[in-house]
């Protein structure tokens, strides 16, 4: 199957006054069509970051790119003209969901004037031309109509109530699920071909959460629009993913479907994770240590400091990518082969 | 459960209003935040409070420790009102009821030093002289697992785990006997909310703690605590052991919000999630049952009249078809 999207090697380093952060070290990923690929890690392990420079959003004064690509469609969108990424490709082809609903709006405007200011810019009718030539460029009655009877039907399907309505309101009158269906909206609007999910029920509650977790794995399945979804809930991860990719200190550990990354991880990070979810039992296992600064980090395998089969090999050079099963991989030298919890 | 003892903590008819004003300060409404609600939690045991986002989990948490005071109703605490004491007889009481928020590490003064923040509590609550404090504090520190050294350092200089460590050791150098601990997991990474917790349970066993404890998160509850009461705009709906309660709920919500919670390894609940719409605003309270309004069961009944907490199946559940 050829990908989506295809990472490979990204490295991505912040400049910090404590020294240069080595964000992203080496990372691959890949991403089909139509499909739901998790990205999982702990706060800090550049699981945003990732989704930033895939989007080429990253602030620009203080990130350097060290190294590799971010292929999507066959082109290399670091290497791409920036003006013709921005026109065909951000908020169009790929588009974001990001993490907080109640920052992510404007407060003074309503939901109609924010939603039809997208559309006059990524609407799947606009045409192209650089933005920045034409900022004072005319919304063509026709267009408008057309995009306006598109938002009242993607917000029918995301289930806004009285979408004509809701339209008019600010978004301080809608509740932190409304909005969220209001940014999915938003994010399906263009008609991309993929969508960067950045902890988008985080802030909610289980409730909502799983409302809004079956609704978008819908609506991108009957779309067929892939999505990457970071989230550091593993629990998120399985309700909604095909594929998961757990990374740690900003790199790559192992990329399982997700029957497979749940049932048989075979990293023994990702075997940690897992087992510190609390269980029924009331058993809680921790890991023991602490994540690394990304300033000095661990050389070769980030994880190898608090791993409990690490070896000389793994201090020495980062574990090349095997292949265990098809779509299941993983960079260590000592992959666990047993179901989890096998290991007590 | 624990018949004879007596209840250290006793919550009868408990409610909390807050005034709606509008832009000219007239009352408009109530927000009817904790409404009528009784509770006992007993010595040596964790309770868990769980609830959605604006069901008043975190009001009751903070009427009990008299951060607001109560609109009418009782709080007994170790046999004593406390809901309406002066200030002053109200101060002797934290001593023994703590209150630990969602993140103790931040309420640290960064111009102090970690061990000018240990010894405050000492000073304002206790009349120990100085080598006795030290010791106290010393064996404290030991107790969280931080070094000696650690005293003479500046929050800033600490870890974020470590920070934490730090704000629970001072709230457990008064040796409190209850502490209400909110949300204290929430926005932690699972490996580090793991630790947290088995910090919780070991300084439980070391000082015989009473925990309630406030929580969103329901694998979090269930693994930490013995009993559980679930909370819905302000009154409990369900009460009882926390296993029974997973196991077979009773209440149509406890039943709703068990499903929406994602099993790592078993079928997508979402597959199968039926609960819509979302809490109605605590201003606006539904008549009869206030769950009637998203109850997959409703009748005609619910309207009309609130159905109390009563005893089924050994817990209480608060619903006319339990």
């Amino acid at each position: 199957m050829p990908e989506l999207l295809s990472v490979r090697g990204l490295s991505v380093d912040f400049v910090t006054d404590g020294g240069v952060a080595q964000v992203l070290d080496g990372i691959s990923l890949d991403v089909g069509p139509g499909e739901v690929v998790g990205l999982v890690g702990e706060s800090g392990c550049g699981k945003t970051t990732l989704a930033r420079a895939i989007l080429g959003i990253l602030p620009t004064g203080a990130t350097r790119i060290r190294g590799g690509e971010v292929r999507f469609k066959g082109a290399d969108l670091l290497r791409e003209d920036p003006g013709a990424v921005n026109d065909r490709v951000r908020g169009r082809a790929i588009t974001f969901i990001p993490q907080d609903p109640y920052t992510s709006f404007s407060p003074v405007f309503s939901v109609q004037t924010q939603i039809m200011d997208l559309m006059k810019w990524k609407s799947p009718r606009a045409g192209h031309g650089g933005a920045a030539r034409s900022s004072f460029r005319r919304y063509p009655r026709e267009r408008r109509r057309a995009d306006r009877d598109a938002v009242l039907e993607t917000l029918r399907a995301v289930q806004i109530p009285e979408p004509t309505r809701a339209l008019r309101r600010l978004p301080h009158e809608f509740s932190g699920g409304q909005r969220q269906r209001l940014m999915i909206a938003m994010a399906l609007l263009p008609q991309p071909d993929l969508i960067i999910a950045d902890e988008p029920t985080t802030a909610l509650d289980v409730t909502i959460q799983a409302q809004i977790l079956r609704l978008l794995r819908t609506l991108v399945k009957e779309r067929g629009v892939s999505v990457l979804f970071t989230t550091h809930d593993l629990g998120t991860a399985h309700e909604i993913c095909d594929r998961v990719v757990v990374m740690y200190a900003g790199q790559e550990m192992e990329a399982a479907p997700a029957d497979a990354f749940f049932a048989r991880p075979a990293h023994p990070y990702t075997r940690r994770l897992l087992a510190s979810v609390p269980s029924p039992g009331g058993e809680i296992r921790d890991i023991p240590g602490d994540v690394p600064s990304l300033i000095a980090p661990p050389p070769g395998c980030r994880f190898h400091p608090r791993c409990e089969y690490a070896t000389a090999e793994c201090r020495e050079g980062r574990p090349p990518p095997r292949v265990l099963a098809p779509g299941h991989g993983v960079r260590c030298h000592h992959p666990v082969d047993a179901p989890m919890g096998a290991d007590g | 459960m624990n018949a004879g003892a007596a209840p250290l903590l006793e919550i009868v008819d408990l409610v909390r209003y807050f005034p709606v004003r509008n832009a000219f300060g007239r009352r408009t409404g109530w927000i009817r935040a904790v409404d009528g609600l009784s509770l006992a939690v007993w010595p040596g045991e964790t309770l868990g409070l769980v609830g959605e986002s604006g069901c008043g989990k975190s009001t009751l948490g903070k009427t009990v420790m008299g951060i607001y005071t109560p609109t009418a109703g009782d709080i007994r605490f170790a046999g004593r009102e406390i809901g309406h004491l002066p200030a002053r007889a109200r101060r002797a009481v934290a001593r023994d009821l703590q209150y630990v928020y969602q993140d103790p590490g931040a309420s640290l003064d960064p111009r102090w030093k970690v061990v000018h923040s240990l010894h405050e509590p000492l000073k304002i609550h206790t009349r120990l002289s100085r080598p006795e404090r030290e010791r106290e504090v010393g064996a404290i520190l030991a107790a969280v697992g931080l070094p000696d050294a650690h005293l003479d350092l500046y929050p800033h200089e600490l870890s974020g785990g470590q920070q934490r460590r730090v704000g629970l050791a001072r709230i457990l150098t008064l040796r409190p006997r209850m502490v209400i601990l909110d949300e204290p997991t929430s926005g932690l990474d699972v490996s580090v909310q793991a630790s947290v917790l088995k910090l919780f349970r070991s300084m439980q066993e070391a000082f015989a703690l009473t925990y309630v404890f406030i929580s969103h998160d329901l694998a979090v509850v269930r693994a930490m605590c013995a009993r559980i009461a679930v909370m819905y705009l302000g009154t409990i709906v369900e009460l009882g052991d926390t296993a029974a309660v997973f196991e077979t709920p009773r209440h149509p919500y406890t039943r709703s919000l068990l499903a929406a919670v994602p099993r790592i390894g078993g079928r997508r609940v979402t597959l199968d999630f039926v609960l819509e719409g979302e809490p109605p605003s605590p201003r606006d309270v539904p008549s009869g049952c206030r769950f009637r309004t998203r109850c997959p069961l409703v009748q005609d009944v619910c309207a009309m009249e609130e159905p109390p907490l009563r005893e089924v199946d050994g817990r209480a559940v608060a619903c006319h078809f339990a």
